[in-house]
């Protein structure tokens, strides 16, 4: 009697153990599209496919020796974004077509940084970042100057590569200084 | 009433839970623990179902999309018959649960409460905590404001200092390249689905913990926690001279729950509900973005900061605060249990209360911030143009034009991000005005490219003329001494 109460619950045993396997696998399956659904703004993003070239407006908008913020809709857009994917940049016109566009984000934390022409400046609104005109860090908390796009000139119209909010680890792909990527 | 009786007992005869819902409101507590010092637990569950209550209200109104968000939030306050009392219901109520969980965690702290056999209790408290400050931080974020946008900004650069996994992670965290629709969409689904649902689960293992190991009791000094006859000891205290706590203790939680629901709905009555600030619209730079009250400190910590030791504070500063609060239990599971016996640890508690009231208050007014508006808002006061020269009064003009009185004060307004200079000439001469606006330094910019010599000559001279008339200007001592070894020096052709 002992043998067959054991066989029997083995038996049970075994298929309780099946169906954990079972569902075991089901969850694995279930996960992959779950976990790949999730990483999409991460794999979306990957190799510069967030960076696109957009026009910013025509040279005689920017006169020569002067700073203006310019506006541009991010080439990556949402259907809820609202006003959200309109993003603003600093662009001075040194001289001719050379230019310096600067990202609006203060690089110590991502304020808005303000331009002051009067005394050439660019200062933030939070912890007090303050930088030169040509972006190089001037005091303040931020560990570098400000974040630069790429930009060439074409057909009389200026045009950045742009498409990410730019901070310490996003920056590299968008300004593409260290990576080699030119304009 | 026997109708009433006959019901009642159709659902017990189905549920079976009679039993257990009465000893659990009957169970034993040390006769001390019924005191006042032992109502923030409740009260934070109070807060917690307030808040889920008028969130879900909220929820009848409010659109989670960057696109909607505001305007729904003014139609809520303005549209929706009191609307805004809800809004401010919820904003008050949220306050109000962050600073007492804090005081709820200062009094487990102080009270020994985390030691044997408690230490699970503590440590899913702990995870409370911080599942409390996600709320409030994804809250602000859902009240897409400016703040919110520029605190996730704030979020995002936080986040990119991570090293090697900083960029997938800014982007994990925004949901897509920028701060845009999708980063609304997962910090509603953050604030509305997975922390209240987390936090209903965490609250009822909290909850159920307290019922199986009993609450707390009142620290002696000299009652020494040891994991060999604690159990032992607590059972003899609850039942030889113990209270239920049906109805010994219930009735202070019930009188401070109602107080503070009372509190949440004065306030919210009286100082109406937390914005929005203005329109989540980036490219309108004018703006001074701010954390919520609870998050003031760590904005006053990011600005004084030393840069070098920035990100390692932000990276490694949490780990080692969780990880403290989390181990605490196990390092200290025994020994005293009495604040009177246990002075490091009052210290350490009352030194990070200080420490994080100080930094408070500083963001409170942010002297590290320049003014951005005071270089064309705030005059130059009229007793320091009185009797000036036209070069000196030419200084004072550049002195506004250029943007200093952004971040130096006269005459009380201005920025505070450097010195107030109403007594700069008592401390730097002509030289050294010369080469502090030049050069910079000391956190200053560099001014040299920006101004001609004119008006370095101009400024310098008004800068000279910022002294109390009772208080000498700084003099070059060394220069003076040179000059007196001139004078008194023989002529070379003395004889």
């Amino acid at each position: 009697m002992s043998d067959q109460e054991k066989k029997e619950v083995s038996r049970r045993d075994l298929f309780t153990k099946i169906g954990m396997m079972l569902n075991g696998l089901a969850v694995v399956i279930l996960a992959t599209p779950v976990v790949g659904y999730l990483l999409s703004p991460v794999l979306g993003g990957d190799r510069g496919q967030y960076k696109r070239w957009i026009t910013l407006g025509e040279l005689d908008e920017f006169p020569e020796g002067q700073t203006r913020l310019a506006k541009f809709q991010n080439p990556i857009a949402g259907v809820s974004d609202g006003e959200t994917d309109h993003i603003p940049c600093w662009v001075r016109r040194i001289q001719g077509e050379q230019f310096q566009v600067f990202a609006i984000n203060c690089a110590h934390l991502g304020c808005p940084v303000r331009w002051f022409a009067q005394s050439g400046l660019f200062m933030c609104p939070c912890h007090g970042g303050v930088y030169y005109q040509d972006g190089s860090r001037a005091s303040g908390p931020p560990p570098r100057g400000l974040f630069e796009y790429q930009y060439k000139v074409e057909g009389g119209k200026l045009m950045i590569e742009a498409g990410q909010l730019p901070t310490l680890s996003t920056t590299a792909s968008l300004g593409a200084r260290k990576s080699g990527c030119q304009g | 009433m026997p109708r009433l009786k006959s019901i009642a007992d159709w659902f017990e005869q189905r549920l079976q839970i009679g039993r257990a819902v009465n000893e659990a409101l009957t169970h034993p507590i040390p006769r001390k623990s019924a005191s006042w010092w032992y109502v923030f637990g409740s009260a934070a569950l109070t807060l917690f179902i307030l808040q889920v209550f008028t969130g879900i209200l909220l929820a009848l109104i409010y659109v989670p999309s960057a696109a909607e968000a505001w305007n729904s939030l003014q139609f809520l306050n303005h549209g929706v018959t009191l609307g805004w009392f809800l809004r401010a219901v919820h904003g008050w109520g949220s306050n109000f649960m962050v600073a007492v969980v804090l005081i709820h965690l200062c009094q487990v702290f102080l009270f020994g409460a985390y030691k044997f056999p408690r230490e699970l209790t503590w440590v899913v408290g702990v995870f409370l905590l911080l599942m409390t400050l996600g709320m409030a931080f994804t809250g602000q974020v859902l009240r897409f404001d400016q703040d919110a946008y520029w605190g996730l900004g704030i979020g995002a650069s936080i986040t990119s200092r991570v090293p090697f996994l900083g960029g997938p992670l800014v982007h994990l965290l925004l949901g897509g390249p920028i701060i845009a629709g999708t980063t609304l969409s997962r910090f509603f689904a953050l604030h509305v689905f997975l922390i209240p649902g987390l936090l209903i689960a965490l609250v009822s293992l909290h909850l159920l913990l307290v019922l199986k190991l009993g609450i707390n009791e009142w620290p002696m000094p000299g009652r020494v926690v040891r994991r060999s006859t604690y159990v032992k000891e607590y059972q003899e205290m609850t039942h030889k001279d113990g209270l239920p706590f049906v109805p010994a203790a219930i009735w202070k939680d019930m009188f401070f729950s109602a107080a503070i629901i009372v509190s949440v709905m004065a306030c919210a009555w009286f100082f109406g509900p937390f914005g929005p600030t203005g329109y989540p619209d980036p490219t309108i730079v004018q703006t001074i973005p701010k954390p919520d009250f609870f998050f003031l400190w760590l904005y006053a910590m990011l600005a004084l900061l030393p840069p070098s030791v920035e990100t390692p504070a932000l990276l490694i500063g949490p780990v080692i605060v969780i990880g403290f609060l989390i181990l605490l239990p196990f390092l200290s599971g025994e020994g005293e249990k009495s604040w009177r016996r246990r002075p490091v640890a009052v210290v350490t508690l009352l030194l990070v209360v200080v420490a994080l009231g100080t930094f408070t208050q500083l963001a409170t007014y942010s002297p590290w911030s320049p003014i951005m508006n005071a270089w064309s808002g705030d005059p130059v006061p009229v007793e320091y143009l009185n009797g000036r020269s036209p070069l000196e009064r030419q200084g004072a003009l550049v002195f506004q034009v250029k943007q200093c009185r952004n971040c130096h004060s006269i005459g009380g307004s201005g920025g505070k991000r450097g010195p107030a200079l109403d007594k700069v000439a008592t401390k730097l001469n002509h030289d050294q005005l010369v080469r502090q606006v030049i050069q910079g330094g000391g956190n200053m910019p560099a001014y040299g490219k920006n101004l001609n010599p004119a008006e370095v000559t101009a400024l310098v001279s008004f800068l000279e003329t910022l002294r109390p008339s009772n208080q000498p200007a700084a003099r070059d001592a060394s220069q003076a001494v040179l000059t007196e070894k001139e004078r008194n020096r023989p002529p070379a052709n003395g004889r």
